[in-house]
């Protein structure tokens, strides 16, 4: 069940297919506060059925143009699009939207019951249709037994649960989630996520989710729009996003990287030499960048991609830089060593621990080298 | 730690009640004298209570005052309110500071402007002086007192809970009704309770605003209290006294068995992770 739901997710690509029709569309999109551009003529797409996640620091523009999409903001200049339908002017309440807000914003004075019933009597739903929807909604997040409790008798994560319910009870077209998960601990988070996603397969509808947290956005999201100062910077999937990063920006905000800066000194279809005088390494890979000679560019590495040795490789080969273990951290799962070169700058490499070390055979101010595989990282000519 | 509380505290404690209370314990003991003489104990007998009862005078003057502080509390809190939620909400609209100061104006200005301003507005406007050009001025003097209470509470209020009321289909009036209010109900509840007590127990702006035939209780025990004070009123604010204490306890009461309540909650709350 499991890996069929899997291969489902792997082919789902309406992105990649020119016949998709576009379902929530930002359309040149400025939103301004007074002087200041929260949202900076953005287009965006996002299809049906997709998960899609907005990522970026506080302050980006990720949170308005979420509520946009709710009707809390209106765009100052371009349109936002539903399902081929312009949403200017269309009130909050009108729209086929539902959001999960970051503080819940459960009605302190409803039962739990209540909370999940208000969205479907607004519509004046007949009353066994409510009823049988609550308990649907119930169950589903496995709240039966809390059912006429209020919401200061639950704990975090209940109230998290009928704030999701809540939102779902009307089958929403979208359903908007803003930092959901983010008044959780860290286990409870990981957890959700999971069923987060069961639930955007079970129920077959578009998920937005406004997150600054990496981790969550790429466990979650089948894309995500990586955003800063209102633009969005890269729109890919999370494994996309993570090995082939389009700017230095990406590339430092998902996770770690080592960035080293160089000159393209050879260019040909589908290889790319760079010298780093810097650090004094001659980096090769299999990738034809978009870049000319002599242009200047970074080489973008993950430290796990980062192979670290006491043993120096055959003298002249590409890809290697020698240093001094600087530092070392020990996390449990990986180790992480911080080599400092001749130039002075860090290279991080992170090793899988996969005995019980009790001495490490690499240790502080031991002379090390780094080598990678010419697939190993990424030139980012931005 | 249990510390036996050492004489300067009891003696403390004791002398800061009877400050406080003395005056009101005689007031009620005297309500039970015998004696027509205020300061003669004559005996106890209820005989005061019983006069009270045929003293039509005083009796209308109560139920002038108890209709004059129900209307105008009600009125006032709900002008009151919507003043807070133009404060709150509106954030700058034209001619907000002027609005938000002349809000406040009757919280600091003396009854006794108060009161005569609004003499001369209704001698000029030509209003005939009586109940209701009391409750006006009532109104007048507790509305800021209620937009005071109201605006505190509203500060605090998430709006996030009516964002989403609006996002689940509900339009923003029935929003104000089903969700804000009754979130705001306790601010609203003690605006309208102080606006209650401020227009029971005011004398200089009533005195002001009245007509033949308006006369409140504070206005009757005053004038009577000239002539000397009989053990009637002595019988009438043992009453007040009464109904202050029972509405003030059952207040606590009412608070402390939600608190318990709250804490019973939290603990549930925090068994079912």
């Amino acid at each position: 069940m499991v890996a069929a739901v899997g291969s489902v997710r792997r082919s789902f690509a309406p992105w990649n297919d020119p016949a998709s029709k576009p379902f929530i569309e930002f359309r040149g999109v400025t939103k301004r506060f007074a002087d200041f551009v929260a949202v900076d003529d953005l287009s965006l797409v996002i299809y049906e059925r997709e998960f899609f996640a907005l990522l970026g620091p506080s302050g980006c523009g990720k949170t308005t143009l979420m509520r946009m999409v709710a009707g809390f903001e209106e765009p100052t200049e371009g349109a936002v699009l539903l399902d081929g339908q312009d949403l200017a002017g269309v009130p909050p309440y009108r729209r086929p939207t539902n959001m999960m807000f970051q503080s819940y914003a459960l009605f302190p004075h409803m039962s739990v019951e209540q909370n999940i019933a208000f969205g479907l009597r607004q519509d004046r739903t007949p009353k066994g249709e409510i009823a049988e929807r609550v308990e649907e909604m119930l169950n589903l997040v496995k709240l039966k037994p809390f059912a006429r409790r209020k919401p200061h008798q639950l704990s975090g994560g209940q109230r998290q649960r009928v704030a999701l319910a809540r939102s779902l009870a009307k089958k929403p077209k979208v359903l908007l989630l803003d930092e959901p998960l983010g008044a959780l601990d860290k286990k409870l988070r990981e957890e959700t996520q999971f069923e987060l996603i069961d639930l955007q397969q079970k129920l077959g509808l578009t998920f937005l989710i406004v997150t600054h947290d990496q981790e969550e956005a790429m466990t979650v999201a089948d894309r995500i729009a990586v955003m800063n100062h209102g633009k969005v910077i890269q729109v890919a999937t999370p494994a996309e996003i993570y090995e082939q990063p389009n700017s230095r920006y990406v590339a430092d905000f998902i996770g770690n990287v080592n960035l080293i800066q160089g000159r393209v000194s050879a260019s040909a279809t589908g290889a790319t030499r760079i010298e780093a005088p810097g650090t004094g390494a001659v980096i090769e890979l299999d990738q034809a960048i978009d870049a000319k000679v002599g242009d200047q560019v970074w080489f973008a590495i993950r430290p796990e991609k980062v192979r670290i040795s006491l043993d120096a490789p055959l003298p002249g080969s590409p890809n290697a830089l020698s240093g001094e273990v600087w530092d070392i951290g020990y996390l449990g799962d990986v180790s992480i060593y911080h080599v400092r070169l001749a130039s002075g700058a860090t290279v991080t490499a992170t090793v899988t621990n996969q005995s019980r070390v009790v001495e490490r055979p690499i240790t502080w101010e031991d002379k090390v080298w780094l080598t990678w595989s010419r697939n190993g990282g990424v030139v980012l000519a931005k | 730690m249990e510390r036996r509380a050492s004489w300067f505290n009891v003696t403390s404690v004791t002398l800061g009640l009877a400050f406080l209370y003395l005056p009101i314990v005689l007031v009620v003991i005297f309500s039970f004298n015998a004696s027509r003489l205020v300061t003669v104990w004559g005996g106890f007998s209820t005989k005061w209570y019983a006069s009270l009862l045929e003293n039509d005078a005083l009796l209308d003057a109560a139920w002038v005052t108890l209709r004059v502080a129900l209307i105008s509390a009600t009125v006032a809190t709900v002008l009151g309110t919507l003043a807070a939620i133009a404060l709150v909400r509106y954030g700058s609209f034209r001619g907000r500071t002027l609005f938000s100061g002349m809000i406040y104006a009757p919280l600091v200005m003396p009854d006794v402007i108060t009161g005569l301003s609004l003499l001369l507005l209704f001698v000029a406007v030509g209003i005939d002086r009586g109940f209701w050009t009391i409750v006006l001025a009532h109104v007048t003097l507790a509305m800021c007192y209620v937009t005071v209470v109201v605006q505190s509470r509203l500060i605090t209020f998430d709006r996030s809970v009516e964002e989403a009321a609006l996002d689940l289909g509900c339009p923003p009036f029935k929003t104000f009704f089903v969700v804000t209010l009754p979130l705001i109900a306790p601010a609203v509840v003690a605006g309208w309770m102080l606006a209650f007590t401020l227009s029971l127990d005011d004398l200089v702006i009533a005195s002001f605003t009245t007509g033949p035939g308006a006369t409140t209780l504070p206005m009757k025990i005053y004038s009577q209290v000239r002539l000397g004070v009989t053990p009637e009123i002595n019988a009438i604010c043992t009453i007040l006294i009464g109904l202050v204490t029972v509405g003030v306890i059952g207040a606590s009461i009412f608070t402390k068995r939600r608190e318990v309540e709250r804490q019973r909650a939290e603990r549930l709350a925090a068994a079912n992770p």
